[in-house]
């Protein structure tokens, strides 16, 4: 099988639309403007892109999708990154998608129209482990009661629904015995408590206290929630390296364009050679990340079931050198680079939180080792 | 004889049966870390019957040379037919038939470069594996500045007088002929005086001394030119100039290029027979407990896996039209990346690695070798250099 890492014709259609699309729609003024207002997003420009056919994605044409697969999925977050745009468009059009698709779920074509957003419940401490879910279903008749805790859930204040990753029988640690459940936010003994986030974007800690769910939510089977969750995690790391390639190649833009405008001692500071090679390095590092991503939306196409390690390989990649695309941007900038006026300090604050989403370098990283043996 | 078939499974089929007839069964068997490379040329001594039947069997129809047309020696292959056939290779464990700086680097120069006549004359020689050519860049005082070249050819009617001295020519010792940067207008701007010529390792005045090197191996040579007559027209009427007098530097920058692409793509056997992996499934477990070799080999092959995806996806695109400088960070990143790669094997084999004649075999002298990526070819600070001047267009003043 050959996967080649050029774009296809219609791939470079896509990209270039949707960034003339993003620079009217989403400049990173709005996420500013969302900041100030409080707001996680704007719900109008959610709106917008749900009728570019961006939320259905990944959804079947017969249930009102565009079905352009994982690749295409990338190109769009990887764009939206660029301009940090903010929605639950990962959260929804590509890890509820993905799940529900598995699944056979009939609510695909509310994600396809943009009428119902979704936000992944998992994590429960500091760092991603989804195998280590406390959080009880227990089972009472036919019914279950959900009690516990989420952490960093992401659009977990806005989301209007819920996909919650909780533990049925087994421990924490244990892989088996996690079932997927697929609930609506507003259900009573829900309550959401958002974290005013670094990123100024939607990050909660949801409380479950006694919240009744029937075997009708249960995505997947009982027990082997993991299975179900498992493609819809790669494709959401995957997702979440192809945002942090575009916001690094959104930083590294306005580093190269002040390198090259900037004068200091009698000369453009884009001419020192100190400077020159630091900023081919960087390049050189964003050409690698691209790469990555590139195969991870490739692989997560061909054979979904076999995507661990190039979805891994992307995400530590683009964690790496997002986190050197920002730092060098303020460092670059210098003065100015540390003032909230000017948006490097976004692009630095969402860089941060898109490394530890869904596992940071270290968990891809092993789990890059461990496929390789090593 | 073989069936250059349009359709990419017959020709699979063909290359493969043809491969199978004429690549004697005990050539296939020997490991490829371990085979003799087969370089052609007049002094060159074949290490058995069956490498020179299998360079014989491959020059006569041109698959020593798969892409070049068939006018010039070559087989006349399409991409994806050049691709099937190294695949075939691969699968079949059968060597290439024939390696050469001829065919790496003066032969793409000539067909970009040269006149009918030139290719009609040297290129078959080469594909033939009758002439053994090597390189004449580098100047003992002109390295990363190449264009600084020194060694002077005068115009003396009708022939040119060579003086100067070329080093790091790989092999000189052992080639026929060497194609070289000289100065033919000394008055020009340094870019616009040098000529790309072709000299014979056999004229009066040439002469040659190995370069020992910190890995024990002495792989490049010293050239030395003291009144050298190159005549301006061979016996058989040919000029050898390559590209227009005092354009050189065009025909170099071609081929640097090219060598660039090359040298970068020696990562690529970062997920070769001898993977990370691998070479630590083979050691005391115990060495993995250290973290921090740990750590360091986790990084390294998330950064290995990313780079070889990286010269994949370059290959695909200079298929379909070219990565020009950006060619300078497949260089960069692939050389540096070799080079971490070896401290590490340095690192876990720990006092074992440190024995010239110790289990790792041939580990010293290859990571020792791997100190070279980054310097030979433009040095990994001068391809920082293009990609912010030519790729990044950062100011220079």
């Amino acid at each position: 099988m050959t996967l080649s890492l050029v774009p296809t014709e219609d791939e470079t259609l896509l990209r270039d639309a949707a960034r003339s699309f993003l620079a009217e729609a989403s400049p990173v003024s709005a996420l500013r403007g969302n900041r100030d207002s409080g707001k996680p997003y704007d719900a109008g420009f959610y709106r917008e892109i749900a009728q570019l056919g961006w939320t259905g994605v990944l959804v079947p044409e017969e249930a009102g999708g565009s079905d352009m697969g994982h690749r295409a999925a990338g190109i769009l977050a990887e764009e939206m990154g660029e301009v940090l745009a903010a929605s639950p468009f990962l959260s929804t059009a590509v890890i509820a998608a993905t799940a529900l698709r598995q699944a056979g779920s009939d609510r695909l074509a509310q994600i396809a129209d943009g009428s119902v957003t979704y936000a992944l419940a998992v994590d429960e401490r500091s760092k991603f482990s989804p195998e280590r879910s406390a959080l009880q279903a227990m089972r009472q008749g036919n019914s279950y009661r959900l009690s516990g805790r989420k952490c960093f859930v992401a659009e977990g204040s806005s989301a209007d629904r819920l996909l919650v990753l909780a533990r049925t029988s087994g421990s924490p640690g244990e892989a088996y015995g996690l079932t997927l459940f697929d609930i609506d936010a507003a259900r009573t003994g829900v309550t959401p408590h958002r974290s005013r986030s670094i990123d100024s974007r939607d990050h909660a800690t949801l409380i479950f206290e006694d919240v009744e769910a029937t075997g009708a939510d249960i995505i997947g089977e009982i027990d082997n929630g993991m299975a179900a969750i498992h493609t819809a995690l790669n494709a959401g790391q995957a997702g979440m390296a192809a945002e942090l390639l575009g916001l690094t190649s959104g930083a590294f833009a306005m580093t190269a364009g002040y390198l090259r405008e900037r004068r200091q001692f009698g000369r453009t500071i884009g001419s020192f050679q100190a400077l020159q090679h630091r900023a081919a390095h960087l390049w050189t590092q964003i050409e690698i990340t691209a790469s990555a991503v590139a195969n991870a939306g490739r692989v997560l196409d061909a054979t979904p079931e076999a995507a661990d390690l190039a979805v891994s390989v992307a995400k530590a990649h683009a964690t790496q050198t997002a986190q050197l695309a920002v730092c060098e941007g303020v460092q670059m900038h210098g003065g100015i680079g540390m003032t909230d006026e000017f948006d490097m300090g976004f692009y630095m604050k969402r860089a941060r939180v898109g490394a530890e989403w869904l596992g940071d370098y270290g968990y891809h990283a092993a789990r890059v080792s461990a496929a390789r043996g090593i | 004889m073989l069936d250059f078939s349009d359709d990419p499974e017959v020709f699979r089929a063909n290359v493969s049966t043809w491969i199978e007839t004429h690549c004697d069964p005990a050539l296939r068997a020997i490991p490829q870390a371990e085979r003799e490379i087969c370089w052609g040329g007049r002094r060159f001594t074949f290490a058995s019957q069956a490498q020179q039947d299998w360079m014989r069997a491959a020059a006569a129809i041109g698959m020593t040379a798969p892409r070049w047309p068939t006018d010039y020696g070559g087989a006349g292959l399409s991409r994806l037919q050049e691709k099937i056939y190294r695949e075939e290779l691969a699968r079949l464990n059968a060597p290439t038939p024939l390696e050469s700086f001829g065919l790496w680097m003066l032969g793409p120069a000539l067909l970009a470069f040269g006149t009918h006549e030139q290719k009609r004359h040297y290129l078959p020689q080469i594909t033939r594996g009758e002439i053994r050519w090597c390189q004449g860049y580098s100047e003992p005082g002109a390295g990363s500045d190449l264009a600084s070249v020194q060694t002077r050819a005068e115009d003396r009617g009708d022939h040119w007088l060579v003086n100067g001295s070329k080093i790091w020519t790989s092999y000189a010792d052992q080639a026929d002929w060497i194609f070289a940067l000289v100065r033919t207008d000394r008055e020009a701007p340094k870019h616009r005086g040098i000529s790309f010529m072709l000299i014979d390792m056999e004229a009066e005045g040439v002469t040659t001394r190995p370069i020992r090197l910190i890995s024990g191996a002495s792989p490049f040579c010293e050239t030395f030119f003291e009144n050298v007559v190159v005549p301006k027209e061979d016996p058989v009427g040919l000029s050898r100039i390559v590209g227009e007098l005092n354009r050189g530097w065009d025909v170099a920058k071609h081929l640097l290029t090219h060598e660039r692409e090359m040298i970068g793509g020696g990562a690529q056997g970062l997920l070769g027979a001898r993977s990370l992996g691998a070479f630590l499934a083979d050691l005391d477990p115990e060495v993995l407990e250290d973290p921090v070799l740990k750590t360091r080999a986790m990084a390294l092959e998330v950064d290995s896996l990313a780079t070889a995806m990286t010269l994949e996806r370059y290959r695909d695109m200079a298929k379909q039209g070219g990565v020009g400088h950006a060619s300078a960070m497949l260089k960069y990143a692939g050389t540096e990346l070799n080079k971490r790669r070896y401290e590490l094997l340095m690192s876990v084999t720990g006092s074992d690695g440190l024995d010239w004649d110790g289990a790792h075999g041939s580990l010293p002298s290859e990571w020792l070798r791997t100190k070279a990526n980054s310097i030979e070819g433009g040095t990994s600070e001068v391809m920082l250099d293009i990609l912010a001047k030519r790729v990044l267009d950062l100011p220079s003043q």
